[in-house]
């Protein structure tokens, strides 16, 4: 582990940061939803616990993680997509 | 070579993630933005594949497999109303993930690890451990599985304080000496405990913050899973969630004017039930009004601001509030939604569910938007809300949500409350607005009474 890591994960919450400010109240719903679904990129390192071969606990430990962080992405985008659908202007209605 | 196309397509997915983010900044560009994330995701797993180390493929097929087969279901059939529980499970799942990856790692090293590589696992555990039993006492909370009211108990700050005192001694004690797996699953049983107990006394009202603070320790317990396998991507994408939970956690406290501590270790309703009971003393007049009676009032008025609250997605009535909306403006109104930022369960909770119902997002306004226009609308039409429109807050220095930022629905020339009973809100405080000579009281099932409204409307 170098310092470096510090560096990437400082800069990367600035910008979220700055980022995430310029998000509108409107779409706050659809916003934890779908930084939740990035988040299952926990599913990375998950993959790796579970092919890996490293002993049995890693590989079982790796699986249910793999299938946590799934559901979290699978389940995530797909219901940010549903909720984002459902947000329109006056003027694209009927 | 290999590593140098991982560490693109890495750095392709973080880039990705982040206009992802960036297109949440308007509706029109959401959904394309959200596009640009799946791929992001979809480059990160293959990246990932490609990795040396990765010598089998069945445990990870069959977990993408069943974790789609769980995921997509609840994807597609789940209610919009179900929205904030959904959050909280999901982030238990994504914590869970962490938290088993952070163990793994452990195990196979048999705890020879590095101090500053043991002190990125100890952060990922913790946070993830916590994560875990936190959000699935928030999700048990909204779905109802257990009584969702605060749940205090004697010395209940001491001991939460002291657990965490422990919780931080073990992880010191680990980052010394890193081989002594006793203290590494004592400290993720402490941290497991934690979760649940500082979710119990947390009520409904105070789900917002709580639920947005989970989001962001999920995001933290992925980034620590990035600097213990050393991935870039993943620091970089927990960070996002991290920096996006503590931005909502930090405006959902402004908007209930609390410190996080408050939220945390504060069991709001004690002190408050003290003083409502004063306030509520008083012999103050309600005025009821019937729905025909109503529904004449809606129908002659200019503009209509609907207020709605939490009552509107306990009724699951935002679609007869839309039929409403369409009667009113046949005969001639304007109806426009006062979205307050703590209304419901979740950030933006009667934002998702007014468009579900069909509501064009250009109707609903914001808080700082809204309220100056108060004064031109004949009709203030509360649904299912009571302390976001609580005058208190503006002018009663004793009250417990004074200072809290407030929809001045009071400025309506005329209010109409739609509530089932004259029971105090959350906090537990007397409402003037209610007894205020403007307002009129429709009591009944907020369903009910929409329906009747309706009718009323048509018929006038």
């Amino acid at each position: 582990m170098t310092f470096m890591a510090l560096y990437v994960f400082v800069l990367a919450g600035f910008v979220g940061y700055q980022v995430i400010t310029r998000v509108p109240p409107l779409l706050h719903t659809p916003l934890m939803s779908a930084t939740n679904a990035i988040s299952g990129i926990s599913l990375v390192g998950s993959l790796v616990a579970a092919g890996a071969n490293y002993n049995q606990t890693s590989t079982i430990l790796g699986f249910v993680a793999v299938t946590a962080a799934t559901i979290n992405v699978v389940g995530g985008f797909m219901i940010t997509d549903r909720m984002l659908r459902m947000f329109k202007r006056g003027d694209e209605k009927k | 070579m290999r590593d140098m196309v991982i560490q693109v397509l890495y750095l392709a997915a973080a880039v990705l993630f982040i206009l992802a983010l960036r297109g949440l900044s308007s509706p029109a560009t959401a959904r394309r933005g959200m596009f640009l994330g799946e791929i992001g995701m979809l480059l990160a797993i293959v990246g990932t594949l490609l990795h040396h180390e990765i010598v089998r493929y069945d445990w990870i097929i069959a977990g993408l497999v069943i974790g789609s087969l769980i995921g997509v279901p609840i994807a597609i059939w789940m209610p919009m109303t179900a929205v904030p529980q959904r959050t909280a499970i999901s982030h238990m799942f994504g914590a869970l993930a962490a938290t088993l990856v952070g163990i793994s790692e452990y195990s196979r090293h048999a705890g020879q690890l590095p101090h500053a590589e043991m002190a990125a696992l100890g952060f990922e555990v913790l946070f993830g451990a916590l994560t875990v039993t936190g959000s699935f006492m928030a999700f048990s909370k909204l779905q109802e599985l257990v009584r969702s009211a605060p749940m205090t108990y004697r010395f209940q700050n001491v001991s939460n304080i002291a657990l965490f005192i422990g919780a931080a001694v073990l992880f010191v004690l680990l980052i010394i000496t890193p081989a002594q797996p006793q203290l590494f699953y004592g400290m993720i049983g402490l941290a497991l405990v934690i979760g649940v107990l500082i979710v119990l006394p947390i009520g409904g009202a105070d789900m917002p913050v709580v639920i947005s603070l989970l989001n962001s320790y999920a995001g933290l317990a992925a980034s620590a899973t990035g600097f213990v396998l050393g991935n870039n991507v993943l620091i970089i994408a927990g960070a996002l969630d991290g920096a996006s939970g503590f931005l909502l956690s930090i405006l959902m406290s402004k908007a209930m004017n609390r410190s996080f501590r408050n939220v945390l270790f504060g069991a709001f309703g004690s002190e408050a039930k003290a003083s409502a009971g004063r306030l509520a003393s008083g012999d103050k007049s309600i005025r009821e009004i019937s729905a025909e009676d109503a529904g004449i009032q809606l129908a002659y008025a200019r503009l209509v601001i609907v207020v709605p609250g939490y009552g509107m997605a306990v009724a699951q009535c935002q679609h007869q509030v839309r039929e409403l909306e369409e009667w009113v403006e046949k005969r001639g109104g304007t109806v426009k939604y006062a979205i307050h930022p703590v209304a419901g369960r979740m950030p933006g909770h009667m934002n998702v569910l007014l468009a579900e119902a069909n509501v064009p997002y250009d109707r609903l306004y914001d808080m700082d938007e809204i309220n100056p226009q108060f004064d031109g609308a004949d009709v203030a039409l509360v649904i299912g809300a009571n302390d976001v429109v609580n005058p208190a807050a503006r002018e009663q220095a004793g009250s417990p949500i004074y200072g809290m930022p407030i929809l001045n629905a009071d400025h309506a020339k005329s209010i109409i409350v739609l509530k089932r009973s004259m029971n105090p809100g959350f906090a537990g405080i007397e409402n003037d607005l209610f007894h205020n000579p403007k307002t009129s009281m429709l009591f009944g099932h907020a369903k009910d009474s929409l329906v009747k409204l309706i009718a009323a409307v048509k018929a006038a």
